[in-house]
């Protein structure tokens, strides 16, 4: 990352007259727009940018240069599971043949594919522990949202009107949005001191709603990073009062080789592709969130979906000849949910997963959760003097700190993540969980070295120190980086989300 | 060790040392024994680097997966885009970054979000575009649920039956579950009934009206005087539009939509079996705070610099949770790059040359196919851009599985006769005429012997 | 130190009413300003909407946090505050001074539910 800013916009570099394109001119010309009725044509050309190839080229090679990635740097950022990006899955989904794939073009010319499509879907089962797999979810939230689709599907099915889900009050924000987008009320469900569900809490909303209750949304390990110890009592209540368990896999990576949601009792959840198998994030997406559910619960999932079929022939000349290959099913049978995408999911994303199974195989799958669990309880117990550890005991995959151990400097959680900027570390997730004012949020995942690591715990202590020898420099912070803090109130107040809107306001 | 595993066995009995554990499976001390996973995987052993390129080179050959030339699109079309987008995408510091919310470190997604923004809208003639939703069904899908959010008294959502169906599907989807009537107005003559249309918006209760241009079929509607009638019953008008046309076609805005959305992957993003492609979002600045999704905003620092931030965050689900105007967290960041920099590169008149050259094959391309006396119009006269259906009298799966022995993807077949058939400026004269020689020497009988 | 005055109403969820004959101005107390922070947008019903007392007739965004506005009686909009639209940052500047809804009240009994300056005073300091 360079540290001073370039500053400038495509639209600021364009100049009429230039491109940065050429097209074939040989064509035939008898057609042209212009025959189109005036009142369907827009007035005015777009004005798009006009620029030469190499400016384009310098221009997002130097705005790359103000943007940190995992590349650059360890990325603690807890809850997103920052992991490396193995350059060879961009390889893979690079290749011509896929790319070219038309999404409606016939199964006979696409197997190899539809192969790594389906093998997908099978070895997500296996790791989960569950019966079946869509990939048609773009992402993790789209991918809640499918999932509590299937369990209303579920109870529809049954005639049976429930329309509550129990939420823990440690949850990532999405599964309450998400239930409400999907019509459910959420009904929130306390934590103890230890930072786990509270059972006696749990005990009295299920008595409260009973059958009102659809489902219940659970993490584990929670956003705490720490093991829902009794979730086999939890997912017993809910069950018992006839509602789903939905697993939310925001945190799966912890589990890897240890244990899988199926086998805690859990009947649909959900992968995020881009954190436990390592597909980049790629400043915000495409993720990919497939949806997994617990036999008896597939016919509920959506359409279309890849299959592997066996197809006999009657030939004449060659008698009944066999054909095994998968296709892809649109029958929109009575009972699949519906549809949630244009076609069948994020194709180019499943293949960066994929081949990241394949590399990693059985053999080496089964160690990243317990070296993800090394990583952040190491972590945790150097830095437990300097900052305050609310909740003692084992954590898994992430550790949540509540801001610095001496409160006394008025240093905050915020200056403390600003302070890594200028030290070369992206900051880790802050102000997440809810459950602490100052919550500070670390997972450094399996790919993360010891000295990485020290390193890094060498700085915080650093920051720790400076927060009590020079508090202002660290309020102040970063100092270091390609702009400082931003006046975050003006940008909300009078808005300016356009470069033509920006014209005018200047 | 295994090379994304750095740990030594030394490194290892330092941290378990020092993380006070005896090994790495003190650490899941408290999963209860009954939920522990105790066997192997059942999953391939590992592939070695060369061994991984090998499967996907045996996956990809010919005979397993096999791109053909594309004349089909509904909804995914086979693009041009200059060889440096991908190039550049490519870079580390876009690819393994996530969503910039520390801003100090993170300009370079914030000032390329903010230029997507602007040419989407730009390219809809919208205030404010988002930046990016997941896909053209889920925008559709959102859109759908804005206008229920927005209406104070409303029983449903209105949508055009031309809408392609797939999209339709996840509309629909989308409201039985969030709680809302989708009502279909239905088509006449391929496109949107306005008698029928007139009718439903006299009974009144309607939070908004979802159309296509051009529509699923190709043609390009005159949708002159709806949104007038929408906005008189108090509802919105969301036209869901495809981007790469709107070089010539009239804008959403110009057509008085409030809400503009679409596919994006038109904007030359690779087909790759449908996804990942970009959902676009824009509205009107009134409907601004209703919009769902990330949104880019200018500011200044605390040096005075120009810099540009996530804002209107508190619309969202980390802050609103079940209140939030949705539950989308992420959007499709690179996509939304793929095509910032492909608009840069193309610009005005290179999105306007493609539009061109789309039209005049596609053109080309139907009165060639009238020409074999095979084909009759669907909907004659109905003006279309680059899509178009065409009315086979025979066989149409036998055509259809000569064309693709021959190397071709002659279509989508849309109806028991009907075929609709997408040129974009990709199909060179030669192509076309080469898929218009297959299907004038099919002999149906042959094919069937 | 937040403010509090006399001769206003407040609600659990802070906004306060200052009754005048039939009709009742609503805002938010200066307590929850200060909770606030920064106020960069308020969402206002239409004049001639309803609201009922208990339900949610709006909302005060900040740049990190939103907070429904609850409507302390039942009755009729007459009038929105529109210098908010421009200046939300007026509810910092004086969270009194600038009420957000003016209603026509329609059951003054409501009132009798709310808390006086003590109370609520008693209440912020719990």
């Amino acid at each position: 990352m360079n540290r001073t800013l370039y500053g400038n916009l495509i639209f600021e570099l364009s100049k009429k007259g230039r491109k940065g394109y050429s097209l074939p001119q040989d064509y035939d010309r008898t057609h042209t727009t212009a025959e189109l009725p005036a009142t369907l044509r827009r007035k005015e050309a777009a004005r798009l940018p006009e620029c030469d190839e190499l400016t384009v080229v310098r221009h997002y090679t130097n705005l790359s240069h103000n943007n940190f990635g995992v590349n650059d740097g360890f990325y603690p950022l807890g809850s997103c599971t920052m992991k490396y990006n193995p350059v060879i899955n961009e390889e893979i989904a690079g290749l011509k043949a896929f790319a070219g794939l038309h999404p409606l073009q016939p199964a006979v010319t696409c197997q190899g594919a539809l192969e790594v499509y389906y093998n997908l879907q099978v070895s997500l089962a296996e790791l989960a522990g569950l019966s079946e797999f869509t990939l048609n979810p773009c992402a993790g939230a789209h991918g809640e949202l499918t999932g509590l689709m299937v369990i209303r599907a579920y109870h529809e099915s049954r005639n049976d009107v429930r329309t509550k889900v129990l939420i823990p009050d440690s949850a990532h924000g999405t599964n309450p949005a998400s239930a409400a987008v999907c019509g459910l009320e959420v009904v929130e469900v306390k934590s103890n001191a230890n930072g786990t569900v509270d059972l006696e809490d749990l005990k009295r909303l299920i008595e409260l709603e009973g059958p009102n209750i659809a489902a219940m949304m659970m993490t584990n390990p929670n956003t705490l990073g720490i093991f829902e110890p009794r979730v086999l009592e939890i997912t017993e209540m809910v069950h018992k009062a006839g509602g789903l368990m939905y697993y939310d896999g925001a945190n799966l990576n912890a589990l890897l080789g240890e244990c899988r949601p199926g086998d805690m009792g859990f009947d649909v959840m959900h992968i995020n592709l881009h954190k436990t198998f390592s597909t980049p994030h790629g400043g915000g997406g495409p993720g990919s969130g497939p949806v997994g559910v617990r036999k008896g619960l597939e016919k509920f999932l959506p359409t279309p979906r890849v299959k592997k079929v066996v197809v006999n022939y009657d030939l004449p000349e060659d008698g009944p000849t066999e054909w095994e290959g998968f296709i892809v099913d649109w029958g929109q049978s009575e009972s699949s949910l519906g549809s949630v995408g244009n076609f069948f999911g994020n194709f180019g994303v499943m293949l960066k997963a994929y081949a990241y199974i394949l590399s990693l195989g059985s053999e080496n799958i089964k160690h990243v959760g317990q070296l993800a669990t090394l990583n952040a309880n190491y972590i945790k117990e150097r830095l437990k003097g300097d900052y305050l550890l609310p909740i003692k005991g084992l954590c898994k995959h992430e550790v949540v700190f509540d801001g610095l151990a001496d409160k006394s400097t008025g240093v905050t959680t915020m200056d403390v993540a600003k302070r890594l900027l200028d030290y070369g570390y992206h900051a880790p997730t802050i102000y997440f969980p809810l459950l602490f004012h100052e919550s500070l949020m670390i997972e450094p995942t399996e790919n993360e070295s010891k000295e990485t690591i020290d390193a890094f715990i060498d700085v915080m202590h650093k920051i720790a120190e400076e927060a009590k020898t020079d508090p202002e420099m660290v309020k102040t912070a970063p100092h270091n980086t390609p702009i400082g803090r931003v006046d975050d109130v003006l940008a909300a107040k009078q808005p300016v989300t356009t470069y033509w809107k920006s014209k005018q306001s200047s | 060790m295994y090379k994304y595993f750095p740990h030594t066995e030394e490194d290892l009995q330092e941290m378990l040392k020092a993380a006070g554990a005896k090994s790495v499976h003190d650490f899941f001390d408290d999963v209860p024994e009954a939920t522990r996973f105790k066997r192997e995987y059942e999953l391939p052993e590992a592939l070695s680097e060369t061994d991984l390129r090998l499967f996907f080179e045996q996956l990809t050959a010919p005979a397993n997966t096999q791109p053909l030339i594309c004349f089909a699109g509904a909804g995914c079309y086979d693009h041009y885009a200059p060889s440096i987008v991908q190039n550049l995408i490519q870079r580390s510091e876009y690819l393994t970054s996530y969503t910039p919310y520390q801003a100090e470190i993170s300009q370079g997604t914030l000032h390329y979000i903010f230029e997507y923004q602007s040419m989407i809208a730009e390219l809809t003639g919208m205030d404010i575009a988002n930046a990016s939703m997941y896909d053209g069904a889920t925008a559709t899908a959102e859109a759908a649920m804005m206008a229920w959010g927005n209406a104070k008294k409303a029983n449903c959502v209105l949508m055009s039956e031309t809408v392609d169906p797939k999209v339709r599907r996840v509309v629909e989807t989308y409201a039985h579950f969030h709680g809302f009537p989708i009502k279909l107005v239905p088509a006449e003559g391929g496109v949107l009934d306005r008698k029928a249309l007139d009718k439903a918006l006299a009974e009144g209760g309607v939070a908004g009206l979802i159309v296509q241009q051009p529509n699923y079929f190709g043609i390009v509607e005159d949708y002159t005087g709806i949104s007038d009638a929408v906005h008189e019953q108090k509802g919105i008008f969301i036209v869901n539009a495809n981007p790469s046309d709107l070089a010539i076609l009239k804008t959403p805005a110009e057509w008085g939509a409030d809400v503009a959305v679409g596919e994006g992957q038109s904007l030359g993003i690779p087909m790759t079996f449908g996804g990942p492609g970009v959902g676009y979002m824009a509205c009107t600045e009134k409907l601004m705070r209703k919009l769902p999704g990330r949104i880019v905003g200018q500011t200044l620092d605390n040096r005075g610099q120009r810099a540009f931030v996530l804002t209107l965050q508190a619309r969202e689900q980390h802050i609103r949770r079940q209140k939030a105007t949705s539950n989308i967290c992420s959007n499709q960041s690179l996509m939304a790059l793929y095509v910032t920099i492909y608009l840069s590169l193309m610009g005005k008149e290179g999105l306007r040359e493609v539009a061109e050259m789309s039209y005049a094959g596609a053109h080309s391309l139907r009165d060639k196919l009238i020409a074999t006396g095979k084909f009759k119009d669907t909907f004659p006269g109905q003006p279309f851009f680059n899509e178009f259906c065409v009315d086979y009298e025979g066989d149409l799966d036998a055509l259809l599985d000569e064309c693709t022995a021959s190397g071709y993807l002659a279509g989508v077949k849309v109806g028991e006769k009907t075929l609709m058939l997408a040129v974009t400026e990709q199909r060179s004269t030669e192509e076309i005429d080469e898929l218009v020689e297959i299907i004038q020497q099919f002999k149906e009988e042959e094919a069937k012997a | 130190m937040a403010k509090f005055e006399e001769g206003l109403r407040y609600s659990e969820s802070h906004e306060y009413i200052r009754v005048e004959g039939e009709y009742g101005y609503i805002g938010i107390s200066d307590y929850a300003q200060h909770e606030l922070g920064n106020v960069v947008y308020v969402d206002m019903p239409e004049v001639d909407d309803e609201v009922t007392a208990g339900e949610e007739f709006g909302a005060v965004e900040s740049v990190k946090a939103a907070s429904d506005l609850i409507s302390p009686v039942s009755g009729t909009v007459v009038e929105v505050n529109e210098a908010l639209e421009d200046k939300p940052e007026l509810l910092n500047e004086d969270a009194f001074a600038n009420w957000i809804i003016k209603v026509q009240l329609s059951d003054p009994s409501e009132l009798d539910d709310l808390m006086d300056k003590a109370a609520y005073e008693a209440f912020c300091a719990e």
